[in-house]
């Protein structure tokens, strides 16, 4: 009895130990695992290439998280060439940091060199565009559905019961990519259904507005009634929507894109050079991409074992709905 | 020689002139004026970078990196004018950057003795990645607004015709008179032909050879503002593009041959003409990326083997070590 008494006694003041120090407020028990699994982490991220929108928007996201919690972030800028991405990947492999973060040129190129990557240990994000190959992560615009979203667009404006041509054209940015791929079947998918579409031009424009231009300078020569043209970015089409306000036409045809929701798509919408982009919303991307890589550094699986998508969401930009905070400029996220 | 030998200039010109006439034919609306005029425009800057080069191969060189130079030096000039420099002055820093560009291509060509080709291939990439690294961060450069003239440049028109064509033409019968009227011009034909030959009667060749590659990154220079002027901005991703093998598919296809010597303003006009009327019916039949990039190429592999079977390489061309590529 005496026992029971003593260590009744001995729990009561245990408890009140406890309760005293609960006035203390309490040390956060999961709070160190959570910072000292990440300090020292080597995260990798390979962009098509900087200095345009879409990357320096992320990786300025990026840095201030990997600032902030004590992880490294290198960014291997291979400035457009497929080649020099395949170098910077081939030596990441060797040097095993603990993510790599990859924006793929088209969906073949990295894909067995993402594979060789988890193979090695190395846990692979990709961001935006994928490769065939799944990874740990893929953190992006669900392309198909941006596609079918730009094709139903235009069916409104331009398919039956419009009154108008039909005639669409497509501008393709490089034909291998992941965007371009998985938009185009959308848009066959989609226009298929309606027999008064007619696609009357299908052309790559390699994301550059001057080409786009020169296309769309013969499109509308051949087919002065075009309706509509459906367009792979923003930072290309408007080169399309130059050729076509030169031509006096930008009330006839109706421009749709996609891009990632930057200041100047904004002013492009503005000065009537585009009329509906699709947005995949940088910022959102960005805080997306730095909750995958917490998860993935903090995350006990292996490279390669649980392989996870999240597409971010998506913002439908027009002429009647942007205002001053709508698009986002660099200088904001840094 | 005699009149009935085919010259390359006339099967190209042939080639252009029947593709014209099939095309115009068989395709709606691709001999209407607007038509026409889209397609002069589409290969304008083609033509005058093509013009630059052309001078060069002549004085049988080549250069490699007109492209980064129009690349650089006009992204440098936006960003310039965009963080507040007057326009004005920021062109004519990007003038003195592209006469400095020419001027080392030229120096290392002429007096350090290194072969044109693998010069001007390192220079294109030292001037783009100097360019990144140190004079501007984002990689497509805004026009600044409120600049009447460059506007114009961009959007107007001369005597109908939109500027982009009207400049191409106006530099071409520049380039025209340099070529054939001015002692500049011989002697760069001279020295084309037979450097040591030209080099012995008394020509100054090596700053003759400095000269030629100031003149050809004065002109991308010019190319630059143009193209700014025409899209309202300046995408340094040209430079990754197969830009400057378009430029050479111009000249060579046009019928200056890359032994030097041979060859004029002409030729630049019927390679670029050739060029224009193959893109335009490309576009116009909707033939794929893929199909175009195809028959660009057959046909550039198909005029440098007429090239070499009309202006064959003798021992006299194989000895000579300046600038025979």
């Amino acid at each position: 009895m005496k026992i029971r008494t003593i260590l009744a006694a001995g729990l009561m003041a245990l408890g009140l130990v406890g309760a005293t120090h609960a006035d203390d407020g309490l040390d956060n028990p999961s709070r160190n695992p959570f910072y000292d699994g990440l300090k020292g982490k080597r995260v990798v991220f390979i962009p098509l290439a900087m200095g345009f929108d879409l990357t320096e928007g992320w990786a300025a996201i990026m840095r201030k998280q990997a600032a902030d919690l004590g992880y490294t972030l290198e960014i291997r800028d291979p400035n457009w060439s497929t080649d020099a991405g395949t170098r910077a990947l081939t030596a990441l492999i060797a040097e095993k940091p603990d993510l790599i973060i990859a924006h793929n040129p088209d969906v073949q190129s990295y894909a067995r060199l993402l594979k060789r990557a988890m193979d090695a240990g190395i846990k692979v994000i990709q961001l935006n565009l994928e490769s065939v190959v799944p990874t740990d992560a893929y953190v992006g615009a669900d392309w198909s559905r941006v596609g079918y979203i730009e094709a139903d667009a235009l069916v409104k404006q331009c398919g039956a019961g419009s009154g108008k041509s039909g005639k669409i054209a497509i501008i393709r940015g490089q034909p291998t990519a992941a965007s371009d791929l998985y938009e185009l079947y959308a848009y066959k998918q989609t226009f298929a259904k309606d027999p008064s579409i007619k696609i009357v031009s299908e052309q790559a424009a390699q994301y550059d507005p001057a080409k786009a231009r020169a296309i769309m300078e013969t499109v509308l020569q051949q087919h002065p009634d075009l309706c509509g043209v459906v367009g792979n970015w923003d930072n290309q089409d408007v080169g399309a929507g130059a050729a076509i306000q030169a031509a006096g036409k930008a009330d006839d045809v109706y421009v749709v894109t996609s891009g990632g929701g930057n200041q100047i798509g904004c002013d492009n919408i503005s000065k009537g050079l585009l009329d509906l982009i699709i947005s995949y919303d940088v910022p959102l991307q960005g805080n997306a991409i730095n909750q995958q890589i917490v998860q993935s550094l903090l995350s006990p699986a292996k490279a390669g074992e649980s392989k996870t998508s999240y597409y971010t969401p998506l913002t439908l930009l027009t002429k009647d709905n942007i205002g001053a905070r709508t698009c986002w400029q660099l200088d904001q996220l840094k | 020689m005699g009149k009935m030998r085919l010259s390359q200039e006339g099967v190209v010109f042939a080639l252009a002139v029947a593709m014209f006439a099939i095309f115009a034919l068989t395709l709606n609306n691709f001999l209407t004026a607007g038509n026409l005029i889209a397609l002069v425009r589409s290969v304008s800057i083609l033509g005058i970078l093509g013009l630059g080069m052309g001078l060069v191969v002549i004085g049988r060189g080549i250069d490699l990196a007109m492209v980064a130079t129009m690349v650089v030096s006009l992204s440098w000039v936006l960003s310039m004018a965009q963080a507040g420099t007057p326009f004005e002055t920021a062109l004519a820093y990007g003038f003195l950057l592209a006469v400095a560009i020419g001027l080392a291509s030229g120096i290392l060509i002429a007096y350090a003795d290194i072969p044109a080709i693998f010069t001007t291939l390192a220079m294109g990439l030292v001037i783009y990645g100097s360019g990144r690294a140190f004079l501007f961060q984002i990689d497509v450069q805004n026009t600044p607004a409120g600049v009447a003239w460059f506007d114009f440049l961009g959007r107007g028109l001369l005597f109908g015709l939109p500027m982009p064509i009207a400049a191409f033409a106006v530099l071409a019968a520049l380039i025209a008179l340099l070529l054939l009227r001015t002692r500049f011009g011989r002697f760069i034909y001279a020295a084309g032909d037979n450097p040591l030959a030209a080099r012995i009667t008394g020509l100054p060749l090596r700053p003759l050879i400095v000269v030629q590659y100031v003149v050809s990154s004065l002109i991308a220079f010019l190319a630059g503002i143009v193209m700014a002027a025409a899209v309202s901005g300046m995408s340094t991703r040209v430079y990754n593009s197969t830009m400057i093998y378009d430029v050479l598919l111009v000249v060579v296809l046009g019928g200056i041959s890359l032994s030097g010597g041979r060859g004029g303003v002409r030729n630049v006009l019927v390679g670029t003409l050739l060029v224009g009327v193959l893109l335009n019916g490309m576009t116009i039949l909707d033939i794929t990326y893929t199909t175009q990039n195809l028959i660009k190429s057959l046909i550039l592999l198909l005029a440098i083997m007429v090239d070499s079977f009309i202006n064959p390489r003798d021992e006299q061309t194989s000895q000579q070590s300046q600038g025979d590529i």
